[in-house]
């Protein structure tokens, strides 16, 4: 049953993003990206204060990795 | 005396070891995706931080600088370098029942190129850390390519760690870590006030794992309902771990100026640990030069398998632990940030200058880790909980 739904699900979304690949336009223009470009929209701010954040948990908790956020995706600056 | 000292030096080991772990995760990964620019297809700022940092709670003071540097040639390369120091002091609920106080200094350095070729950005890293029983090296790569108009960041990366591992009490421990990760992340442009970044983590680890110091706590007599229990059995580790943690964070424009970010992990190993963490974030400007932040952080998780808080008979399993962060507990955070600007305009070479204050406050609350401080039957101990102070201050330029 869940393999069927998968199936049904999966390959459809597939064959969508393959066919998409070619022409993807950007929904937000460069010229609507004023607000991602304010530094208040940053996953991280500052790298150095994040870290040691990051380091304060890992230390003390079992999980470890994918503490994210870093990187953005903003292409504003 | 030997006994006392052996597990000082486990607790020393054993931040050491925590220690390890963050180095593989913190240092590459962070410093390598952290300071890396917004999108693959720019380099990160110029800028360059000093922090002072304090960690105080259960018992364990940690302080420190840490100096991060960067600078690139504004076309294709920009380079970071990172100074961290923890002086630590301990006496926590472990060094207490196992041992005695003790003060002791990890210094880590690390550097990182970024390399920027159209949408590409390619990163290596190497991170040194070492203290008087440990020492790791580590090295870290990554690639992250922008497409569909800077829609979309795919970022790949891969850091493989080298640790060393040794004892101050017994000069037969001579053993070896290794640590491999494997980074995968999505970052996304959902609308024009929305970021979307997601990551996936795979980490396995191989070699010495547990903790050469520290004991598990073994019942004298388990058919006696009141018996007293011992630290005279040590810790036993698989030699093997692989974990996978996967993170979805939402980054909101709110109308006003204010940004609102909500991020959460799903974590689960192969020593049955799993673990759930949610953090909040909300930023804004109360003028040109003022900056506030408030966040909350909740975070739970279950045992490894082969933890206890009291064992039976010392041989009772094949693998016996009785580390805390093995065991399962929640913990929750609160904190705050001020930041000020210090330049209208930009002075000299310097375009921004920042000071910067944030403070937060943890609770560590454990369900089957005992506070064995006060002595008596194990069975009357009440469970461990403590809170923490975390304090930083730094200063920031961009140039």
């Amino acid at each position: 049953m869940n393999v069927k739904l998968a199936s049904q699900l999966v390959l459809p979304l597939l064959l969508l993003l393959l066919g998409g690949c070619s022409g993807v336009e950007p929904w937000v223009k460069p010229y609507q990206r004023a607000h991602l470009a304010d530094p208040i929209m940053s996953f991280s701010r500052d790298p150095v204060s994040d870290s040691f954040h990051s380091h304060v948990y890992q230390v003390r908790e079992g999980a470890r990795g994918a503490e994210g956020g870093h990187g953005g995706g903003c292409g504003c600056n | 005396m030997g006994a006392a000292v052996g597990v000082t030096k486990h607790l020393n080991l054993s931040r050491s070891i925590g220690l390890s772990f963050a180095f593989l995760l913190s240092a590459p990964l962070a410093l390598l995706l952290s300071t890396r620019p917004l999108d693959a297809g720019v380099l990160a700022e110029d800028r360059a931080d000093a922090l002072y940092h304090s960690y105080d709670g259960g018992g364990v003071e940690v302080t420190g600088p840490s100096i991060l540097v960067r600078k690139g040639d504004n076309k294709n390369f920009s380079g970071t370098l990172n100074y961290y120091v923890d002086s630590i002091s301990s006496a926590s609920v472990d060094v207490i029942t196992q041992g005695s106080p003790y003060s002791e200094q990890r210094t880590q350095w690390s550097g990182s190129v970024d390399y920027l070729h159209a949408d590409t950005t390619m990163t290596a890293g190497y991170t040194y850390s070492n203290e008087s029983d440990y020492q790791a090296n580590t090295y870290d790569f990554s690639i992250s390519q922008s497409m569909f108009g800077e829609l979309t960041t795919v970022t790949l990366g891969y850091s493989r760690g080298f640790d060393d591992i040794s004892s101050n009490v017994d000069a037969s421990i001579n053993e070896s870590a290794d640590h491999q990760n494997y980074h995968a992340s999505l970052s996304q442009i959902l609308t024009k006030n929305l970021l979307l970044s997601l990551n996936y983590d795979v980490i396995t680890d191989e070699g010495f794992l547990r903790n050469p110091y520290r004991k598990v706590y073994v019942l004298d007599d388990f058919n006696d309902p009141n018996s007293l229990a011992n630290f005279n059995t040590a810790e036993i580790y698989p030699n093997t771990r692989t974990s996978n943690a996967v993170s979805a964070n939402f980054l909101y424009y709110l109308p006003y100026r204010a940004a609102l970010k909500f991020g959460y992990r799903y974590y689960v190993d192969d020593w049955n640990i799993t673990a759930h963490s949610v953090d909040l974030r909300y930023t804004h400007p109360l003028s040109n030069r003022w900056l506030v932040d408030v966040g909350a952080r909740y975070y739970q998780q279950t045992h490894a398998d082969f933890y206890a808080d009291v064992f039976d008979r010392p041989d009772q399993q094949n693998f016996m632990a009785r580390d805390k962060e093995l065991s399962e507990f929640k913990d929750y955070t609160l904190g705050f940030g001020l930041t000020y600007s210090l330049l209208k305009k930009s002075y000299g070479f310097i375009d921004k200058a920042t000071v910067n204050f944030r403070y937060d406050h943890v609770w560590f609350k454990y369900d089957d880790f005992s506070d064995v401080r006060a002595g008596g039957p194990p069975s009357q101990a009440p469970l461990y909980e403590f809170d923490a102070d975390l304090m930083q201050l730094f200063a920031s330029i961009w140039y």
